[in-house]
């Protein structure tokens, strides 16, 4: 008989485990609470380094899955999991479902940016998140401003809920600084007479192609870079959004003008890591996402056998790592269930 | 400007105040400017709402400027404070209602202090007991004089007369208001509203009938913040800092400004004095200035008292343009008189700012 793995979570992570594990020959379930697969990923339009379309890459997950012979469980969210016969029994929707094990890819969450009360978003009309711009993107919007005209300067914010004490969030979020420069990149292909200005700490361009990416956006589309947090925003009389930023470069204190600004919010674990992180009893790293079993050595193992983790339920990570996250998930699930065979 | 997204934030900052029982103290230097305030914020208190309010003649400063400015050692201001407990404790009183804004930070700095270190507040108890032989007990509730006026303002709007409408036109005015760093700026969750988008003020403003004015620099300092203006040599900052908000608030005309604080109601009134010396220029039309009022002289009007009795006259910025847009019945002859008749003194006339 098949040993039956049970996936939460029908993200990139999810998705390609579910597709390799199926290939391995495991009977798999794959639960997703949303009623469609790709997470995230289905807000995005363009991925960096390359551009390359959001929708190129999910489908490509969507096209994996088509072969398989797993079982899809859509609009279903989990309700209970109880240890039972060297397995687990799992709620899922109406259904009580036996697995051999369990992998968890829940994801992450974009940060509420609301929380950072200073820079008005919810209240001051041009003030968004990079998700938003995104989605600006994808839908082929225009970029305008809540009057309904081009933005002249656009000014986007990193580190909008990451690396900052405050918010009780230190760690940072990987993606936000490439993302950013992306955007602002973006920004200036639809709106070349525009002037865009990135507020950063320090870029970490840790990726390859990044640091071109970030040379390209300032040689070719002109994008400014400024050392520097911005304290705060407030609106003007004509809607516009007036910053404080210090220009730590230049060493003085910067008040700017703009009719855009973006926030790059960072990541934050998802309710549904929490949830069934609390629902399992699964230990959680300080940053209060899902922990792994050893930072170095075992990154998808828990703290309970035959429980697995993968992708941004456990930390912040690039597609291109979620999907390498996912597959090394898929291996370890593999072992474990090889071992408990024999 | 999206107010739902406003009221997300109010909602999140929303405090516990006392409803009855109130041990006051009293600011150091607003008897001096707006000595109708503390007075006015008594007879509303007692008279109009029925509520049981004492102060104690043997209350002293908080030592909240010396502090600040660095003469006085925390020790010391943390003793000071801890005799304004004993002095609550001994009449039996619990609820603390601070006057001004620098005593209501100065205690809710002492209290957490306390709370995260307890050995100072052991020490403390030692120092006190030493020095004075009194004990105390902590405050069951503390409170600026201002959210009480907050927790009330419905009653007060209807007991009231008046509202905040410009009675020839109807339109409703146009406030500022200015909450002062130390009500919620160190500990947001201590002030209602939080420190970015402050409601105390904004809650009189709305249920009184006016409109709140939110300009790019509602944030930034009156112009007080202490050393800018107690070390003579940064006044230079400490006017800029005004005239900055000043210029800020200007486009949205704003009838009035609203104050909690004691430096910003004087910053912000006697700057601009001292900017349309140096400039030839106010910020409202006709040279008027704008008028400057505290919370309780707000109040005042909206219950229909005497401007005179209130201590308008005590304003840099002459309070008439606004008096007459409420529709406030006032004797010109009596400004200058106290209650006896007798003459105040007539201030010398400004240069551009209207005297009436």
């Amino acid at each position: 008989m098949k040993n039956h793995v049970f996936i939460i979570g029908g993200g990139v992570a999810g998705c390609e485990a579910a597709s390799q594990l199926s290939k391995m020959g495991f009977e798999v379930t794959l639960a997703e609470k949303e009623p469609v697969l790709g997470g995230k990923l289905n807000h995005w339009d363009r991925l960096f380094p390359s551009k390359r379309k959001a929708d190129e890459v999910t489908g490509i997950l969507s096209k994996n899955l088509e072969g398989s012979k797993l079982r899809l469980m859509m609009n279903t969210e989990i309700t209970r999991v109880q240890k039972q016969n060297g397995g687990y029994t799992i709620t899922a929707g109406s259904e009580e479902i036996m697995a051999d094990a369990i992998l968890i890819a829940t994801g992450y969450e974009t940060f509420d940016a609301r929380i950072k009360e200073e820079y008005g978003y919810g209240i001051y009309e041009n003030v968004i998140t990079s998700v938003e711009l995104e989605q600006r993107f994808k839908n082929g919007n225009k970029i305008l401003t809540s009057k309904g005209e081009e933005p002249k300067r656009i000014g986007f914010v990193h580190c909008v809920g990451s690396r900052d004490e405050k918010v009780g969030n230190h760690y940072c979020s990987q993606v936000c600084c490439v993302t950013a420069v992306k955007q602002a990149m973006e920004v200036k292909e639809i709106l070349p007479r525009s002037e865009v200005f990135c507020f950063y700490m320090d870029l970490r361009m840790f990726g390859l192609q990044f640091e071109d990416l970030y040379r390209e956006s300032q040689e070719k589309w002109g994008v400014n870079f400024i050392r520097g947090r911005v304290s705060e925003a407030a609106e003007n009389i004509d809607g516009t959004i007036l910053i404080k930023v210090e220009d730590t470069l230049a060493g003085r204190p910067l008040k700017m003008k703009v009719d855009l600004l973006v926030l790059m919010v960072g990541f934050v674990p998802s309710p549904g890591t929490h949830n069934i992180g609390k629902l399992l009893d699964i230990e959680f790293t300080p940053e209060n996402f899902l922990k792994p079993a050893d930072e170095h050595l075992d990154t998808h193992s828990t703290n309970l056998p035959g429980v697995f983790v993968a992708g941004t339920c456990k930390s912040p990570k690039t597609i291109a790592d979620t999907f390498a996250d996912a597959r090394a998930a898929a291996l370890k699930v593999k072992e474990y269930l090889d071992m408990k065979n024999n | 400007m999206i107010n739902e997204g406003k009221k997300i934030v109010w909602s999140q900052y929303q405090k516990n105040i006392a409803n009855d029982h109130y041990f006051y103290i009293r600011s150091c230097i607003r008897q001096n400017l707006w000595p109708g305030s503390e007075t006015t914020f008594l007879k509303i208190v007692r008279n109009e709402l029925g509520k049981d309010v004492i102060e104690d003649a043997n209350h002293t400063t908080c030592t909240g400027i010396g502090y600040h400015t660095d003469l006085v050692p925390l020790e010391t201001t943390m003793t000071v404070v801890a005799r304004l407990f004993a002095l609550m404790t001994e009449r039996g009183y619990d609820n603390m209602i601070s006057s001004c804004i620098t005593s209501f930070g100065i205690i809710t700095e002492i209290l957490e202090t306390w709370k995260e270190f307890p050995e100072t507040e052991a020490k403390t108890r030692e120092y006190l007991k030493k020095a004075t032989g009194r004990e105390f007990k902590i405050p069951r509730n503390l409170a600026h004089a201002s959210d009480i006026i907050y927790k009330f303002r419905k009653e007060i709007g209807e007991k009231g007369s008046r509202k905040l409408v410009n009675v020839k036109t109807g339109e409703k005015l146009k406030v500022v208001e200015h909450i002062g760093c130390h009500y919620s700026k160190m500990f947001p969750h201590k002030g209602v509203g939080g420190a970015e988008f402050p409601y105390v003020l904004i809650g009189m403003i709305e249920d009184w009938g006016g409109e709140v004015v939110d300009y790019p620099e509602r944030r930034h300092c009156c112009g007080f913040g202490f050393r800018q203006y107690l070390v003579k040599a940064n006044r230079g900052f400490s006017i800029a800092c005004t005239k900055k908000k000043f210029e800020s608030m200007e486009p949205f005309k704003p009838d009035f400004i609203i104050t909690n604080c004691p430096g910003c109601n004087y910053f912000l009134d006697r700057w601009q004095y001292v900017l349309s010396e140096m400039e030839g220029r106010t910020f409202a039309e006709d040279e008027n200035g704008i008028p400057v009022l505290t919370y309780e002289e707000t109040a005042g009007l909206i219950m229909g008292y005497d401007p005179w009795d209130l201590g308008l006259q005590m304003h840099q910025v002459g309070v008439e343009p606004l008096l007459k847009k409420l529709g406030v019945e006032f004797d010109p002859q009596k400004k200058y008189l106290d209650k006896n008749g007798n003459s105040l003194g007539v201030p010398e006339k400004p240069s551009v700012l209207n005297f009436c």
